[in-house]
């Protein structure tokens, strides 16, 4: 309380505002009026111990404990996982199977930013735009369905390959979708992008340096927003990207306004990714044919000796990688998604390390907020696309 | 070209490298760790500009000795190139300083490793537990933490951190 403004600082729990509010992250915010002058964010309340459990798995275990870690697109993240656990065995995935990733990579990266843009939206108040983008979500979500039976929790990806090929009907309705999906963007791009409360309420806003951004770790759509084009799909491309005809779109203001900008057209150059991948993709099979790390075909199972002994020396013992580590990282829906993994030879991994991509991001946001509106701090927080589940992992 | 530096400049420090599978490894001992940080950080032709990641590592099981390894994981967006540093920590003194000043992303990834491994960071502003409550006893991601352990339910603490 000064002698000029008669009033006192608030402390405020902010929220439930974002879906990652509702009690599994923390907004304190301490207030001078409606102006942030302090903030905090506490983390951990959804601890699953990730770390801890890979290291009591089998190194096929895992693949299901990371579809939880950012369940809003999943199916990337098995791929990263499986990405990394390759590059320790040194192993080369059949070519199908890449051109697959490619297609469930981008999938996954369209689905995780519709939800993020359209949630953000909502923050806004702008509550059709969710619609439109669920809408196609869901779906994007039949054909995951199809893909591997479930929507949501996906365990696609497998070590050496994918589980299963893609159904025949897969690329036409994936071509389908991507027109819906066309359709949906139109719409949500002509109801924001030259919206008068959207542009008042998002640009300025949450604004980051270049240097800030690099300092706090920020990767993915949220660095981009700032002007730095580092895609890990064109800086160390992986499965062929260098080879497919695609943009990297950027912003200049590093503000919330850009970061959605971005992801918008980000979901474009997927869409033109998978249309690529769908005409270029090569016959063959999905997974390798090494019988120490990927199961025989059912009928060699039940068929023959060897492959019932195969199977079951890989569900008892498992996959035995040689000791060594690893860093591997692709580029996930909200920046760089590595798994730093260090085997002793045994079957469980002695130690993996999850570096989710929204954990700097998160840090940040304290620093974002402070000194702006209250109000504002719910735009930032859309836009910085918060997944508990990688956060605390 | 980043060995040559390093080794140049700081000899004395490294313990060994390694490029499996294509990762450029060093090993460090902890000594001037907070020099070769900020030395790659600065130099104009390594220009390291993110810090990607802290973290730690229990040898106990692979019976290494130092027991404790701090892994730090660089990036540069200008010359994209990466490199990994390890650190050998012994367990009497789980001691580094902080990179806080240098990458502000440090903050909490040391925040972290503290939490899961005990490393103390000299000269962080906040050193404090991040995933789990103040008052939990032990690092759960020792290797020698026991799986079954209860812990006492947290009292709620309403200070802005």
């Amino acid at each position: 309380m000064t002698e000029n403004s008669p009033t006192e600082r608030m402390v405020l729990n902010v929220g439930p505002a974002h879906p990652a509010t509702h009690g599994a992250i923390r907004l304190f915010v301490e207030l001078d009026g409606e102006t942030i002058a302090k903030a905090s964010t506490e983390i951990g309340y959804l601890h699953r111990a990730f770390e801890k459990h890979s290291e009591h798995s089998t190194w096929s275990q895992v693949i299901p404990y990371t579809d939880r870690l950012n369940y809003c697109s999943s199916l990337l993240n098995n791929v990263g996982y499986c990405f990394a656990v390759e590059k320790l065995l040194d192993l080369e995935i059949p070519e199908r199977a890449k051109f697959i990733r490619v297609i469930v990579s981008e999938l996954a990266r369209i689905m995780d930013h519709l939800i993020c843009v359209g949630a953000a939206a909502v923050d806004l108040g702008a509550l059709s735009n969710f619609w439109y983008f669920f809408n196609v979500r869901e779906k994007i979500y039949d054909f995951t369905e199809k893909l591997c039976g479930a929507r949501l929790t996906t365990n696609y990806t497998r070590i050496g390959g994918v589980m299963r090929d893609l159904s025949p009907d897969f690329a036409d309705g994936i071509r389908g979708v991507l027109k819906d999906l066309n359709g949906a963007i139109r719409d949500v791009a002509r109801l924001l992008e030259r919206n008068r409360i959207f542009m008042d309420r998002t640009q300025g806003v949450g604004v980051i340096s270049k240097e800030d951004a690099l300092s706090w770790g920020f990767t993915g759509p949220c660095l981009r927003a700032t002007g730095i084009p580092y895609d890990l799909r064109k800086a160390q491309p992986y499965y062929y990207y260098d080879t497919y005809d695609f943009e990297i779109p950027v912003g200049t203001a590093g503000d919330t306004y850009d970061r959605l900008m971005v992801r918008i057209e980000e979901m474009r150059q997927s869409a033109r990714i998978i249309e690529q991948a769908l005409t270029r993709i090569p016959p063959g099979p999905v997974i390798s044919g090494d019988p120490k790390i990927a199961l025989p075909p059912k009928e060699r199972v039940y068929g023959s000796i060897e492959g019932l002994m195969n199977h079951f020396m890989l569900l008892i013992d498992g996959i035995k990688p040689p000791k060594g580590e690893v860093y591997g990282a692709i580029e996930a829906a909200n920046g760089e998604l590595g798994f730093y993994i260090i085997s002793d030879g045994e079957q469980r991994p002695y130690r993996i390390h999850c570096r989710p991509p929204c954990f700097p991001l998160c840090s940040a946001f304290v620093a974002l907020v402070e000194g702006g509106m209250i109000a504002d701090a719910i735009a930032v927080l859309g836009s910085l696309n918060i997944i508990v589940g990688e956060l605390d992992r | 070209m980043i060995l040559d530096k390093l080794q140049s400049l700081f000899a004395a420090e490294i313990l060994g490298t390694h490029q499996d599978k294509g990762d450029l490894t060093i090993l460090l001992k902890k000594a001037r760790l907070h020099d070769v940080l900020a030395f790659l950080k600065s130099d104009p032709e390594l220009s390291f500009e993110i810090l990607m990641d802290v973290c730690g590592v229990d040898y106990l099981k692979m019976g290494e000795n130092p027991r404790f390894e701090a892994v730090y994981h660089l990036y540069s967006v200008t010359k994209n190139h990466r490199l990994r540093l390890r650190v050998k920590v012994p367990e009497e003194d789980m001691t580094l300083p902080t990179a806080t000043d240098l990458w502000k992303s440090a903050d909490w990834h040391e925040r972290e490793a503290f939490d899961m491994f005990g490393f103390q960071f000299a000269g962080h502003p906040n050193l404090k537990r991040l995933l789990l409550f103040e008052g939990f006893e032990g690092h759960p991601l020792r290797k020698d933490y026991p799986m079954e352990k209860r812990q006492k339910i947290p009292v709620p603490e309403d200070k802005p951190t």
